[in-house]
């Protein structure tokens, strides 16, 4: 009766159960393993690994909180909303409750300035962005067709848009040196290369504002890619799901601003992923949304939505803070401005230390360049910086490469998800650790010196 | 160019049956007692609301569960953020806990095998796609749960093979209908990866016996293959025989810590047992470690709220409330168990004699016209549009005799019962007097009827299977 060998017992499990398609084995991942492992506290544990690698918004919980006090019947299980409890506890329809829709739907706007009006009839449930962006790839493409992405992307994707769809991601490379931005020739290189491979391109997913960059798309850019994605006839996925941490100028353009303004694009290629893991803070709320602009990818993505559907105690809660139009014009507000102190904090300190990150108005982190800290420009050396880091600097940063960036030494750095005092130690290891990283370099600067004037001494 | 992906073109979502559409019928005339009395009563959705005054009551004697609280202290923070997909330490104690009171303490279950997902839907769905690959098949008895063809099929390619299942054994899983499945599985070249089984038996709303069990873990031995037990309605056994859960029998068995041990899995969820549809919390548990792993990763897909665990983990941490909720509620489900099936005994309708669950399985095939489906469909629209009850026809169901339909009891008020029960009276008196005048007619008719295909086309298409079996 013995037990079965661990080798067989894999072959009683499909290919998705044991491969690495969720991805998990990437250094991105790593990084909070070491951090999990020896947490940084304040009291407890000062020396421990500092996270600044959880795109986290934790910078407005005492304004939300204030607003959960002042508003009790917002939650279905309080003496005040309590008679709501069972009709909501029972509310399984995958259309969401009306309110929450609606809600969802204005806040949408509000984010965009009101300059465009969202449809609560277009707006589907996901688990999550994560749980939304996998099921948008269901709906759209078959296994073995492909999305293009510009790189550097959230690492995550290779699990979401991949590992149970089947789809494949094909970068569009961005370079540092026009600052990422994803140009037409990038597009047609990424799409003509596909082709060649006979892989089917059924879409192209963008990021905006961007993971990592903390960059938003211009105008232009956003029209060369509708064009792009018009000509081509494949579908357009944009991931919004910072919308709300535009922090400095220029303001937020999305999508759908772009379409509405447009009568020659289709309109059946675009669709939205949205949620309030970032712009609220409330990751654990699992709220993702699709919007879509095609209607039978909004019937097709409802139907789907019963594999992540949201708490409706979530959407009760959720329904009634959004609704709340002064709550909610003020937390844009200080939610906003908060970012950008914290922004500008921490590039006075790098730029103390001559480090420098790709400008960015938005996002919970910024893009550093650390490639003069590299001994070679290699991925390698990327990793040998990366590891001295964690274990020597104790900052849990997430290395380019996670993000597939080509080139070496860029590395996303986290902001939002600590408190000042926090913020300010991992801003002083990391400066002494560029000067004495400094002083190592020209140490060994003099030392190649000397050596070169001992040889010409002994030459002469 | 095809535009979308063939899961948006194709109809594996299985929304075309007659289950959903019943509830869009019922959705456009719904029934209310004063808006609108005449409207379509819904019988055909499986909810407990016959104890929510006890969920209630515990609420408001609690309140900082509710409120984001611990010791009066705002925790609200700490639960938004919480978006580790191992789920809160407490709550999968606190579901751990109420799963082995259900199993009246037989069994134990450890709360790190237990992976948390978005619903049982979510849950059925994560663990085909850790077992089997497109193209490979399970095993269900008939009938069986509508949504399955979606949960189970639509985006993980797999594909589903009925064991059938007849009313001549009270539709119990015998050793040939299982052979005969798993045949018909190797004829159409599909590789079987394991059976399923809901336990209590949606729609039947019996337990599944301990024969039938011990058969089950002996086939899945034998072909080596995974056995699923969906038990999401385990607490809702309210008369004997007992609810004997699959560990239990494989701890009676002394099985634990063989192969077919991590191949058993269990589906839970907290949408029957506790009437909570709407907070989406479902469960995996396994004893195979590679399974809980990958599960956990692909209930990233899936959470479950961390405002839900949280007021979840406090409300079943209650010993004293749920074992309360437990006896109270099984209570009231036999309670409307017997006023349904005495009522409909009063009109000559007899039920499959049954023991849980939120339905009867009705036999109306005494009410058909003929022995077929299409028949059924006629007799179903006839309930649906001149009755105003939403009941589900068997056939949506998969069950190959046409006749049942599944009937719930537990979704509405004591007096909405009363009134579905009236209108079926009616109807069958009224049908008792047209039969006397058209029997004549219709015996007069060419037996056409009886030699129809006895499954309709849009029913097979929802199976695995092109066209029907030999049966």
């Amino acid at each position: 009766m013995g037990s079965t060998s661990s080798e067989q017992q894999k072959n009683l499990l499909s290919k998705i159960a044991t491969n690495h398609g969720h991805g998990e084995d990437s250094p991105y991942f790593d990084g909070w393993k070491a951090y999990d492992e020896n947490p940084y506290h304040p009291t407890k544990n000062p020396d421990g690994v500092i996270q600044m690698g959880l795109a986290e918004n934790q910078l407005c919980f005492d304004f939300i909180e204030d607003w959960i006090k002042r508003n009790p019947q917002a939650s279905i299980c309080t003496t005040e909303g309590i008679q709501e409890f069972k009709d909501t506890a029972i509310f399984q329809d995958y259309h969401g409750l009306p309110a929450f829709r609606e809600a969802v739907a204005k806040f949408m706007g509000k984010v965009r300035g009101e300059r465009v009006r969202f449809d609560p009839d277009r707006i589907v449930m996901g688990g999550g962005s994560t749980g939304a962006n996998e099921m948008i790839t269901f709906c759209l493409a078959d296994p073995g067709d492909a999305f293009l992405i510009p790189s550097p992307y959230y690492p995550a994707f290779d699990r979401d848009l991949r590992w149970r769809t089947g789809v494949q991601l094909l970068p569009i490379i961005c370079e540092s040196s026009n600052d990422f931005k994803i140009t037409k020739a990038a597009l047609e290189m990424a799409y003509e290369k596909a082709q060649q491979a006979n892989i089917n391109v059924k879409g192209l997913m963008i990021i905006n504002p961007s993971n990592p960059l903390g960059t938003i798309l211009d105008k232009e850019t956003l029209q060369t890619i509708v064009s792009f994605i018009n000509q081509k006839n494949i579908h357009l996925i944009c991931d919004e799901i910072y919308a709300a941490t535009v922090f400095s100028q220029p303001k937020f353009i999305s999508i759908a601003e772009i379409i509405e303004g447009d009568g020659s694009c289709n309109p059946n290629l675009i669709h939205i992923v949205y949620s309030l893991s970032k712009d609220m803070g409330f990751p654990g709320f699992r709220v993702g949304i699709i919007y879509s602009y095609n209607d039978e990818v909004v019937n097709c993505a409802r139907k789907m939505s019963s594999f992540g559907l949201v708490s409706t105690q979530t959407q009760h809660l959720i329904a009634s803070m959004l609704s709340d139009d002064e709550f909610i014009g003020k937390f844009i507000i200080e939610n906003s401005n908060r970012l950008a102190t914290r922004y500008k904090n921490i590039r006075r300190e790098l730029d103390k230390v001559s480090i420098g990150c790709l400008k960015s108005n938005a996002g919970l982190f910024c893009w550093m360049d650390l490639r003069k800290l590299l001994k070679e420009p290699t991925l390698q050396e990327e990793m040998v910086l990366w590891g001295k880091i964690i274990k020597e600097v104790k900052l849990n940063f997430s290395p380019g490469s996670s993000f597939h960036c080509y080139e070496p030494g860029w590395f996303r750095v986290c902001f939002a998800n600590m408190d000042d005092e926090t913020m300010e130690i991992a801003l002083k290891r990391l400066q002494k650790f560029v000067k004495r990283s400094k002083e190592k370099r020209c140490g060994s600067k003099e030392e190649i010196l000397q050596k070169q004037s001992s040889a010409k001494h002994l030459i002469s | 160019m095809k535009w979308l992906s063939r899961k948006v073109t194709c109809n594996s979502h299985g929304q075309d049956s007659s289950y959903f559409l019943g509830w869009q019928e019922y959705e456009k005339n719904p029934y209310d007692e004063f808006q609108n009395p005449n409207g379509i009563i819904q019988m055909g959705l499986a909810e407990n609301q016959l104890s929510f005054h006890l969920s209630e009551s515990w609420l408001s004697r609690n309140p900082d569960a509710a409120g984001f609280k611990r010791d009066g202290e705002s925790i609200f923070k700490e639960i938004a953020l919480f978006q580790d997909y191992h789920g809160l330490p407490a709550f999968k104690n606190a579901l751990v806990g109420f799963m082995e009171k259900i199993r009246g303490h037989k069994v134990s279950f450890d709360p790190k095998k237990l992976v948390l997902t978005a619903g049982a839907t979510s849950a059925n769905e994560t663990l085909i796609f850790c077992l089997a690959e497109p193209g490979e098949a399970f095993l269900l008895p008939t009938p069986y749960y509508p949504g399955f063809d979606r949960d189970l099929k639509w985006r993980t390619g797999v594909e589903i093979v009925p064991i059938h299942c007849s009313s001549s054994n009270g539709f119990r899983i015998t050793q040939s209908a299982l052979d005969d499945a798993y045949k018909q599985a190797q004829k159409s070249n599909l590789s079987v990866k394991g059976v399923l089984i809901t336990n209590p038996s949606n729609p039947l709303g019996t337990t599944v016996s301990r024969e039938e069990l011990s058969l089950l873990i002996n086939f899945v031995s034998a072909k080596e293959i995974h056995l699923i037990s969906d038990e999401i309605y385990s607490g809702t056994v309210f008369d004997s025989p007992d609810f004997i859960s699959i560990v239990e029998e494989l701890k009676d068995k002394n099985l634990e810590d063989t192969d077919v041990w991590n191949r058993v899995h269990i589906v839970y969820s907290l949408s029957k047992d506790l009437g909570l549809p709407g907070f989406r919390v479902g469960a995996i548990y396994s004893n195979d470690e590679i399974v809980v792993a990958a599960a956990t990763k692909m209930s990233s897909f899936g959470l479950v709220s961390s405002q839900t665990q949280y007021l979840l983990s406090a409300m079943l941490s209650d010993k004293m409330f749920t074992s309360n909720y437990i006896a109270e509620n099984q209570k009231k489900l036999r309670e409307r168990h017997d006023m349904l099936v005495l009522g409909l005994q009063e009109v000559g309708i007899s039920c499959l004699k049954s023991n849980a669950g939120l339905f009867c399985w009705v036999d109306m095939r005494h009410l058909l016209s003929s022995n077929t489906f299409e028949a059924e469909m006629e007799l179903w629209k006839k309930i649906l549009y001149k009755v105003g009850l939403n009941v589900s026809p068997g056939s949506s169901c998969h069950c190959t005799e046409p006749g049942w339909f599944r009937v719930c009891f537990a979704n509405m008020g004591e007096e909405t019962l009363k009134l579905s029960l009236q209108r079926i009276k009616a109807f069958v008196e009224s049908t008792m007097t047209s039969n006397n005048d058209v029997g004549a007619y219709s015996q007069r008719q060419s037996p056409r009827n009886s030699r129809r295909r006895s499954i309709p086309n849009w029913v097979l298409r929802l199976s695995s299977h092109d066209r029907e079996s030999d049966r």
